[in-house]
Parts: structure tokens; C-alpha cells; sequence
């Protein structure tokens, strides 16, 4: 690490404004907190007297307690807000919301919210660090930190590695900041899966287009499978989830048929079982599902820690 | 707002491309006309020294929407029409996407009514298509013919209902009415909010494809030559559509068509940061979709440059970029975008005349467009080396959400004249 590097950012809106350094400077911070989760007392007083609130418009379980849970082991304050975007239509802007919520002084604003850019809109209109936990169909760069974390553990480094993603690429946030993660940090990521589940020119994101599963694990060091959305009343995108499971499903037999044997297999969770993902291939070997899961919390107290000390750098 | 009973315009550049004339000169305004010449300057007389300026007929904008009646905290026809004078236009076509829908002659009697009263600039109501711009039944075009509409359009909308556009081409014809087409096929367009590219796929946005276009656009020149009734395309953005038009042009369809500056201006790159005031429909597209539409601007694809002027507040535009309302301004930009064309060489200032005022005032049969004896004195002053800033606080219009605030432009109208009214003076 380059000894005059600092980590500049107040915001954390996504792996596009982050450069190669700021990501493993992150994963760095990230893997000396993790021990924090396996001490006894589950605790350090770093963000003690930092108010934090969990802003979140669309429904969500994992990331919404691993961003709580992480700010809790740094002994923040933590808030919990569910607006449904509905409630929110009738009446208070995102943007009014956020002057409210201004007024109350918090330190960072943990926002997921079904419109792409939201949180940027949010960064102009508040003085809080603003970390985007998941907007539209654009980023959610702390999954895409846990995964590169993940995967450097594993493999020890990131460069020169071959990623496949399998999935709707199109309506995926996880697998656009895992393209622009991956590829930044000098591995080599391929997307497959059917033509309506390609964002248009996805090349443009740096990622190849494989024509078949099949193609896309082959010699692939990590197999990421997404979770398919069910089907889009306005959008007929696949058939049936039958025929993506035959088609696209990723299951023991092609693994042993076209992947290599030490190949790590993700997913973002939570996994239609049957679907993207046999139950022998998400509990079996290669399986790091779980550890993606530890490592969130610990990449996330690294997002609240940098975000807040950029500010005290000030 | 002056009244003199001659004005005067001296030592100018009259550009008059309706007589095919260019020439150092004067022209003489009086009693809403223009008169010859005479020796003699008459006492009731203002008179103005142009030179290095331009004397061009009112410009006239086609396709703008001035909210009244119904959303007034956006646009009225009195601020709409300064804004349009400001602009250097002495005339423009209002769409009927008001609340409620122009598609009755009550409603466009009170547009004409508040354009006597307060307007600064002729104001031509166009229709509805379809009664409440639903897409259903055909409104009544004989009595809105009558009330003073030019034309009919379900322009914020298409007609999705072939034989509806079919049938409403036919029987616009009968009452000699205008059929102007906003071509999208909302299947393919529905929920998008910007277009579809790399950009789109950059920022995670449902993107609208050229083909949403192109589809509906190649359908109006099916109707079109199978009714045989003059049909306007509206607002055209895509390289496809542009080469649609010329090829059914070529074959002899009767068709008319419009760009707007910002088509030939910018690109989807200006929707960059999710900026709002870059987002209207149809969308920016590509460089490639915007040489194009300059090609159609030369080569006479485009009969006419008009600004699809789309105010909204900062409640409909200070949104997530998914949920801000579709449109923006361009009253006051149009003229010095449409000057940057002339500046760069790509059209001379005859076409662009052709584009803003003598085309519009022939597709909409208006009076306007030249500068002949006895014609309406709707006179613009141009200065194409004068340069401003287009600052929020200089915008007239109530509408501040443009894509080129602060830009510096250079070339401006400076007086605009409209019936022998001085509705805008930057001269004295």
C-alpha cells in the first residue's frame, strides 16, 4: 500500500466511484475487524456518540441487520426506518424526508431504495455520509466488497481470476458492482444466462458474454449464481422458473462435468433453492455462501469506520 | 410593451428565404403590417440602426406546452409567451395535454381568451385526438376547427389504436386540420426512463429503445400513404426514425417532420449523474442518433426546428431520476442552439429561418413566415455575437428546469415584434 494513500471518500454510493486502491484498502480494514465478530465481548467503543439510521425502502432481512449489527460492534447508535415507497408517494419527497432527517443531525445514512441514483439525490440534500445499501437496478457496493473479500480469502488474490456470473445480469445491482469490482481489481468476469436477463451492451460494464452456462464455469475460479426475481407481470422474460432451472439452474452435474473442482460457489442470498442453485451444490464443497455472509458485517463496520473518519479528517 | 405606429428596422441583414432574399436593408412595420419603404420617417415613428443584425420573419415554435389550463404553477399562456418573445418567437402551437385535455372548444376559447388578454405572442391551439387524449373516440375537430385549433395531437401520449390514428387522419382531413403523430410504442417503452445503451446499463435505468420510436413512426407513414392525409411527426430523435422520413418523403408520403435543439445538441451522456433536467421523452440518444438528426436538418428530412417546451416544477423534477416527470424547457434556448448550427457551418441562416419560421407557418398554415408587403408585421431582431449566460434567474418562463443552465451561448433575439407590439427589446 502506498503509504501517502487516503481513503477520500464521505460517501460510499458505488464501486464506480471507487478505485482499485480504495477497494483493497477497504478489504484490508475489513479483514482486521473481522476478529471483532469472534471475541467474547462482540464490542469496540470506535463510533461511540455516532448516530446512524437504517434507511430502507424496500423490504430486506440480511442486509439491513448485517449494516445494523456492524454498527452496533462499533458501539454506534442505530435507527431503523421502513417507508414503503408507496407511503411515500403520497405525500413527503425523499428529499423532504431527508431534510427531516438532517435535522436530527445523524452521521451516516444507510439508504436502500428501489430508484436507481436515490442515494446520490440524498448525498446533495443532507450533510451525512450516505452508504448505499442497494438502489434500483444500479449498485450495492458492500455486497460487491464482501464478495471480493470473500474471494481474495479464498484464493489469496483477486488478479488473473475468471468470475462467472449466472443470472438476470440486466435487473441485478449485486451483478453490476460485482462486474465493476472484479474487473477493477484485475480479474476477468463473465456473465451468462438468457439474452432478456442482458442489460443492453453489457460488455460496456467490462464483462464477457458467455452464450451457455456450460461456457461461462469452464475454468472459471468462482461461480456466482443471482436470485431470479419471479416473473415480471409487464416483462415476459423467461418462460417458466422450471425451464431457467434446466436451462441456467447451476447443479452437481454440470459443476462436474465443465467447472474445475477447487471453483468457489456464491450467491448473494437469499437462493431460490431448485432455481439458480441446487441445495447440493449451495451446502457442498466449494461452498463459501455462509462466509459471504460473516464477511458482511465485517466489510460494512469498515464502511461506517472510513466514512466517519473522513469526517473527522476534515 | 410599445406601441408606435411605424417601426422602423434599419441597415439590417433581411433574411427573407419565403422570397429568397438576403440583402443589407429596412424593413417598415405599421398598423400590424408590413408596409413598403417610404422617403420620408413619419413623426409616430421608432426606428432602430441594426446593423450586423439580422431581420428574419417571427420565428414560430410548433410544439410547446403551456399548461393552462390546469397546471398554472408551471406555465400560464401569459409566461409561456414571454418566454417565447424572449425567445425571439412571435408564435407557437400549444398542446392539448392540459387539464383538462384541449379536445372541446371551451377549452380552447379560454387558451385564445388568455392569449388576448395577456399573450406575447399569437398562441394556435392544436386538439386532442381522441376526446381526454384516452384513445378512444375521435374528439370533434369540426367544432375545434372552428373554435381556432391548427391541428390535433394526443402529443404526452401516442395513439396506440392503429385504425383510431387511421380514422382520425381521415376525418381530420375533412375539416382541413393538421394530424400530428407522438410516435412511441409503449410496450417496448413503458417504464423506461432514459434511453437504452450504455448509460442505461451505467446507471442501472430501464432504458427505451430507438425501435419504441422507429416502430411508431414507420406505422404513421403506413397510415398516412394509405389515408393520404398530410401527417406531422413530432419530436423525432433517433437515426432510424430520421431515415424512415426520408425514405416515405422521397416516395412522395405527404409528411411533415420536427427535431428539437436538444436532439441535435446533446447526447445520453447529459443524463450523466441522473441530472432530471436531462430527461424527457423521447429520450437524448447517441452521438450517432444526433449527426444523424443534423443530416436531416441539412438535407431537408426536417422541415422544422421546434423546442417541445415542457416546463415542470422542482416537485415533478427534484425526484429519483425513475419518478421525475418527462420534459424541459426551451423557449429561450432554442434560437441560439439552433445559431450554433450556422456558427459551425452545418445549415446557413436561410435554412435556419426556414426551419424556425417560413416551414412551421406553411405545415400549420399560420400567417407569418416572410417578410412580403402586407404581411403580418411578426418580425424577430437577431444578433448572432451576442452572448449571455443562460442563468435560472434570467429564465422567464416559469419552468427552470432546462439541461443547459449556465451554459454561455452566443447569439441571441434582441427584438421581437409582433403585430407592430414590441413583445421583447434588448435594443433601447
Amino acid at each position: 500500500m502506498n503509504k501517502d494513500y487516503r481513503f477520500e471518500h464521505k460517501h460510499i454510493l458505488g464501486i464506480e466511484q471507487l478505485s482499485a486502491a480504495d477497494i483493497f484498502y477497504i478489504l484490508d480494514i475489513a479483514i482486521s475487524f473481522k476478529e471483532i465478530s469472534n471475541r467474547p465481548i462482540k464490542k469496540v467503543p470506535t463510533l461511540k456518540g455516532k448516530t446512524i439510521i437504517n434507511f430502507f425502502f424496500e423490504p430486506s432481512t440480511r442486509t439491513r441487520l448485517s449494516f445494523e449489527i456492524a454498527a452496533k460492534r462499533m458501539s454506534a447508535d442505530t435507527f431503523n426506518i421502513a417507508a414503503s415507497t408507496s407511503s411515500a408517494t403520497k405525500g413527503e419527497s425523499l428529499i423532504d424526508t431527508a431534510r427531516n432527517l438532517q435535522a436530527m443531525s445523524p452521521d451516516i445514512i444507510i439508504i436502500r431504495h428501489g430508484s436507481s441514483g436515490s442515494p446520490g439525490l440524498l448525498a446533495r440534500h443532507v450533510d451525512a455520509s450516505i452508504i448505499n445499501a442497494g438502489d434500483g437496478t444500479h449498485e450495492h457496493p458492500s455486497q460487491a466488497l464482501l464478495d471480493t473479500m470473500t474471494v481474495r480469502e479464498h484464493k489469496g488474490k483477486i488478479e488473473g481470476l475468471i468470475i462467472a456470473i449466472v443470472g438476470d445480469i440486466a435487473h441485478s445491482r449485486v451483478a453490476h458492482s460485482n462486474i465493476l469490482a472484479f474487473t477493477k481489481l484485475g480479474a476477468k468476469v463473465r456473465v451468462a444466462g438468457p439474452a432478456t436477463f442482458m442489460p443492453a451492451m453489457v460488455e460496456s460494464l467490462g464483462a464477457q458474454v458467455c452464450t451457455s452456462v456450460a461456457e461461462a464455469v469452464s475454468d472459471a475460479d468462482v461461480i456466482m449464481a443471482l436470485r431470479i426475481q419471479k416473473e415480471r407481470q409487464d416483462d415476459p422474460l423467461i418462460p417458466s422458473l422450471r425451464e431457467y432451472a434446466q436451462f441456467y439452474g447451476i447443479n452437481r452435474a454440470l459443476l462436474e462435468k465443465h467447472a474445475r473442482p477447487d471453483a468457489l460457489i456464491m450467491h448473494p442470498g437469499p437462493i431460490n433453492r431448485g432455481v439458480e442453485m441446487n441445495p447440493d451444490v449451495a451446502d457442498g464443497a466449494g461452498s463459501v455462501i455462509l462466509e459471504q455472509v460473516t464477511n458482511g458485517v465485517a466489510v460494512r463496520m469498515a464502511l461506517l469506520y472510513l466514512v466517519m473518519g473522513q469526517e473527522g479528517t476534515e | 410593451m410599445t406601441r408606435a405606429k411605424t417601426i422602423i428596422l434599419q441597415n439590417g441583414r433581411v433574411l427573407d428565404p419565403a422570397a429568397d432574399r438576403d440583402f443589407i436593408g429596412e424593413i417598415w412595420l405599421q398598423d400590424g403590417l408590413i408596409v413598403p419603404a417610404q422617403q420620408k420617417h413619419p413623426e409616430d415613428c421608432i426606428s432602430f440602426d441594426l446593423q450586423g443584425k439580422w431581420i428574419v420573419p417571427g420565428l414560430i415554435d410548433m410544439h410547446v406546452h403551456l399548461r393552462e389550463p390546469g397546471e398554472e404553477y408551471k406555465e400560464t399562456v401569459e409566461s409561456g409567451t414571454r418566454a417565447a418573445a424572449a425567445g425571439g418567437f412571435t408564435a407557437v402551437a400549444c398542446m392539448p395535454n392540459t387539464r383538462p385535455v384541449n379536445d372541446c372548444a371551451s377549452v380552447t376559447q379560454l387558451i385564445l381568451e388568455a392569449t388576448a388578454e395577456k399573450g406575447s405572442a399569437r398562441v394556435y391551439p392544436v386538439g386532442a385526438i381522441s376526446a381526454g387524449s384516452k384513445g378512444t373516440g375521435l374528439a370533434e375537430y369540426g367544432e375545434l376547427k372552428e373554435a381556432g385549433v391548427v391541428a390535433v395531437t394526443d402529443d404526452g401520449l401516442p395513439v396506440l389504436d392503429s385504425q383510431l390514428m387511421r380514422r382520425a387522419m381521415e376525418y381530420a382531413g375533412s375539416h382541413e386540420l393538421l394530424v400530428i403523430s407522438h410516435s412511441e410504442e409503449i410496450a417496448l417503452s413503458r417504464n423506461g426512463s432514459m434511453n437504452e445503451g450504455v448509460v442505461s446499463t451505467r446507471l442501472g435505468l430501464r432504458g427505451i429503445p430507438v425501435a419504441a420510436e422507429a416502430i411508431m413512426v414507420y406505422r404513421e407513414i403506413a397510415l398516412a400513404e394509405l389515408t393520404g392525409q398530410h401527417t406531422h411527426i413530432a419530436h423525432v430523435s433517433t437515426a432510424a426514425a430520421t431515415e424512415l422520413i426520408r425514405q416515405a418523403t422521397a416516395r412522395g408520403v405527404r409528411l411533415t417532420a420536427e427535431t428539437t435543439p436538444h436532439y441535435f445538441t446533446l447526447t445520453e451522456e447529459a443524463v450523466a449523474d441522473y441530472n432530471t433536467n436531462a430527461k424527457m421523452n423521447p429520450p437524448l440518444r447517441t452521438e450517432g442518433d444526433r449527426m444523424a438528426i443534423i443530416k436531416g436538418l441539412q438535407d431537408g428530412t426536417f422541415d422544422a426546428i421546434a423546442t417541445d417546451h415542457a416546463p415542470h416544477s422542482v416537485l415533478e423534477k427534484e425526484l429519483e431520476f425513475d419518478r421525475a416527470a418527462n420534459g424541459i424547457i426551451g423557449l429561450e434556448t432554442s434560437l441560439a442552439l439552433s445559431l450554433a448550427l450556422v456558427r459551425d457551418g452545418l445549415i446557413d441562416a436561410a435554412r435556419l429561418v426556414e426551419l424556425m419560421s417560413v416551414a412551421p407557418a406553411r405545415i400549420l398554415k399560420v400567417t407569418g413566415g416572410n417578410l412580403a408587403e402586407g404581411n403580418v408585421a411578426d418580425v424577430t431582431v437577431v444578433d448572432p455575437d451576442r452572448e449571455f449566460v443562460f442563468t435560472e434567474g434570467s429564465i422567464l418562463s416559469k419552468g427552470k428546469n432546462s439541461p443547459f443552465l449556465d451554459w454561455t451561448f452566443q447569439g441571441k433575439a434582441v427584438l421581437t415584434v409582433m403585430g407592430s407590439r414590441i413583445t421583447h427589446n434588448e435594443l433601447s
